[in-house]
């Protein structure tokens, strides 16, 4: 059989990967592609037809103050957990790899949060918040205390306390990757050289590790982004929508108010603000690498 | 006292508080899951009372459970996940290593560079931007929602970009070409060549590919709730949604749900831990 015939390519690549194509753009390019035309259409989500309204929805989006509220919510939000699952997974991470005993038993032990799902975990944690942290803090103050969840700060603060205890031991597992990666020759030659443990840390094991730092940062702000499953159970927005993410502000607008077009509006910003934050993020992080 | 044993005698020290900082950290992680485990044998006014006592001034009661079964149809909900996650992650693997092949081999076909590099470019797109066009498509348009072979189908279609990628790497990295080669000598399709030859040594990343699907799809929660709305095909996390919107006030049947929805997968951690470690960290630091 002639290999270079046009019939003959078509056919392997049918073959091999069609299933895999006919999939993924039945899911994701055409509803990508549909989806940026709803956004120009003031679509109820029942009705047979979908007008056009040029640029209304857009429009509506940079004036929706819910929306811009939602998403600098979701900055903050991101800001805080981003931050600090790094500093705690990165601090795990040392720990689990210093040689202690019992090390992989700390490390399988801290990935548990991550073996289940969001919607679960919020339960739990609503749980924990709204019984066991009132019970001891009523215990404490010897009155009646009030959940944190109850307040509009306080429920930020759980919301970003989850999201640590979430990704932290995910984040830890890269980071132990990054560490294993780092020749111990390395450190030792640095500390040979008359540099103290801290100086061989930050000095040599740090700037060797930078691609692990872009990957977990990376991998934390799109996620801390999106949030969606444990914004819903632990706090479905409340109290008074204090606490609504740009996630969940962008279902509602879609399927609980109708705006579908709208919605998708906001959905795309969402997805170009997310996107050229963690494109961003990566650029600036792998021009400074360095190889050993 | 030499300044040998000066040094490892520190050492020591160190290790001894490293090991307590850890273990008092460990303990905060698994709290949450504790606190559940407890409450779980207490009765609803002894949670009310003291969530944080060992055992309720009513005594241990195995009630909460029976109950928590059969008000969340806990077996059925376990069957739907189960179902949907075991044939979306093998429909993902063979999908996706298919297309890898493909691709690996010949990169100057077109549809070959063109398709990779969609993939690829459309891992940055969340969900959220796919699921209002998508709903509209296949639930007006099409009608197709309310059957579990969609939601099977839509996990495939979102996750093979992933996959594809992973396999790429694999495919290019340890397969070498000459095998093939040889294979085609000895008179193999390049269908049997992939087959007999190509995929049986894809087995590192099939697990990576495996463990790292099948918990994103075990735990799925939007996009299932989007798809199935009919009580009988409920998965696990929208069954545990479902239970906690009708049942929140029940606070001992809450506790049995959560831990019926969290069980399965932590007692295939017990046996499957090392894998799963493994295999996200590989998966992580690959992708």
């Amino acid at each position: 059989m002639n290999k270079n015939t046009l019939s003959y390519k078509v056919k392997q690549f049918l073959m091999f990967a069609g299933p895999a194509a006919v999939l993924f753009c039945a899911v994701v390019i055409i509803p990508f592609v549909y989806g940026i035309y709803l956004t120009f259409t003031s679509w109820d989500g029942i009705s047979k037809t979908k007008p056009l309204v040029g640029g209304a929805n857009y429009a509506a989006a940079f004036a929706d103050t819910d929306y811009w509220h939602a998403l600098g919510r979701t900055a903050i939000y991101s800001i805080f957990a981003v931050i600090l699952i790094n500093i705690i997974a990165f601090f795990l991470a040392y720990l689990v790899t210093s040689g202690v005993k019992g090390q992989n038993f700390f490390r399988a032990g801290f990935f548990i949060p991550n073996l289940i799902g969001g919607i679960v975990l919020g339960y739990v944690w609503k749980f924990v918040f709204n019984r066991a942290f009132v019970a001891v803090a009523s215990a404490i103050s010897r009155g009646n205390a009030s959940s944190l969840l109850a307040t509009s700060g306080g429920a930020m603060f759980c919301l970003i306390l989850v999201a640590v205890w979430q990704y932290a031991g995910y984040m830890m597992l890269i980071y132990v990757a990054g560490f294993m990666s780092v020749s111990d020759a390395l450190k030792e030659a640095a500390l040979i050289d008359g540099c103290t443990p801290a100086q061989a840390m930050w000095n040599v094991t740090i700037p060797l590790m930078r691609a692990s730092f872009v990957q977990c940062i990376f991998l934390s702000i799109t996620r801390c982004f999106v949030v969606y499953d444990v914004n819903l159970s632990l706090t479905n927005g409340e109290p008074y929508g204090s606490s609504v993410m740009a996630a969940m502000h962008v279902y509602r607008q879609a399927f609980t108010y109708k705006n579908y077009g709208l919605g998708q509006a906001e959905a795309l910003i969402l997805f170009v603000i997310c996107a050229v934050v963690g494109i961003t993020q990566v650029y600036i992080g792998k021009k400074g690498e360095v190889a050993a | 006292m030499t300044d040998n044993e000066k040094a490892a005698r520190k050492k020591k020290i160190m290790h001894a508080v490293m090991w307590v900082v850890l273990l008092l950290l460990f303990l905060c992680f698994v709290a949450p899951f504790i606190l559940v485990v407890i409450n779980v044998f207490k009765t609803k006014a002894d949670i009310t009372s003291n969530p944080l006592a060992l055992i309720g001034k009513h005594g241990f009661t195995m009630k909460n459970f029976p109950e928590a079964m059969k008000k969340m149809n806990f077996w059925r909900v376990f069957g739907n996940s189960a179902i949907i996650t075991i044939t979306s992650t093998i429909l993902t693997i063979l999908v996706s290593s298919m297309a890898s092949f493909v691709i690996v081999r010949n990169q100057k076909w077109p549809a070959c560079a063109l398709l990779f590099s969609a993939m690829v470019a459309s891992m940055v797109i969340p969900f959220q931007v796919l699921m209002v066009p998508l709903v509209s498509v296949y639930g007006g348009t099409f009608g197709v929602l309310n059957h579990r072979l969609t939601l099977i189908l839509m996990h495939v279609g979102f996750s093979v970009s992933m996959a594809t990628f992973m396999f790429h790497g694999s495919i290019h990295t340890n397969i070498p070409l000459e095998l093939e080669e040889a294979a085609l000598i000895d008179g193999c399709t390049r269908w049997q060549t992939y087959w007999q030859i190509v995929f049986p040594l894809l087995k590192p990343t099939i697990a990576t590919v495996a463990i790292i699907d099948a918990m994103a799809f075990w735990n799925d929660y939007l996009l299932p709730s989007l798809v199935l709305t009919k009580k009988e095909l409920y998965t696990i996390p929208i069954a545990t949604q479902a239970f906690y919107g009708t049942y929140s006030t029940d606070i001992g049947l809450v506790m049995a749900a959560l831990l019926l929805a969290m069980l399965p997968i932590l007692i295939l951690y017990v046996f499957l831990q090392r894998y799963i470690v493994e295999g996200v960290t590989s998966g992580a630091v690959k992708g």
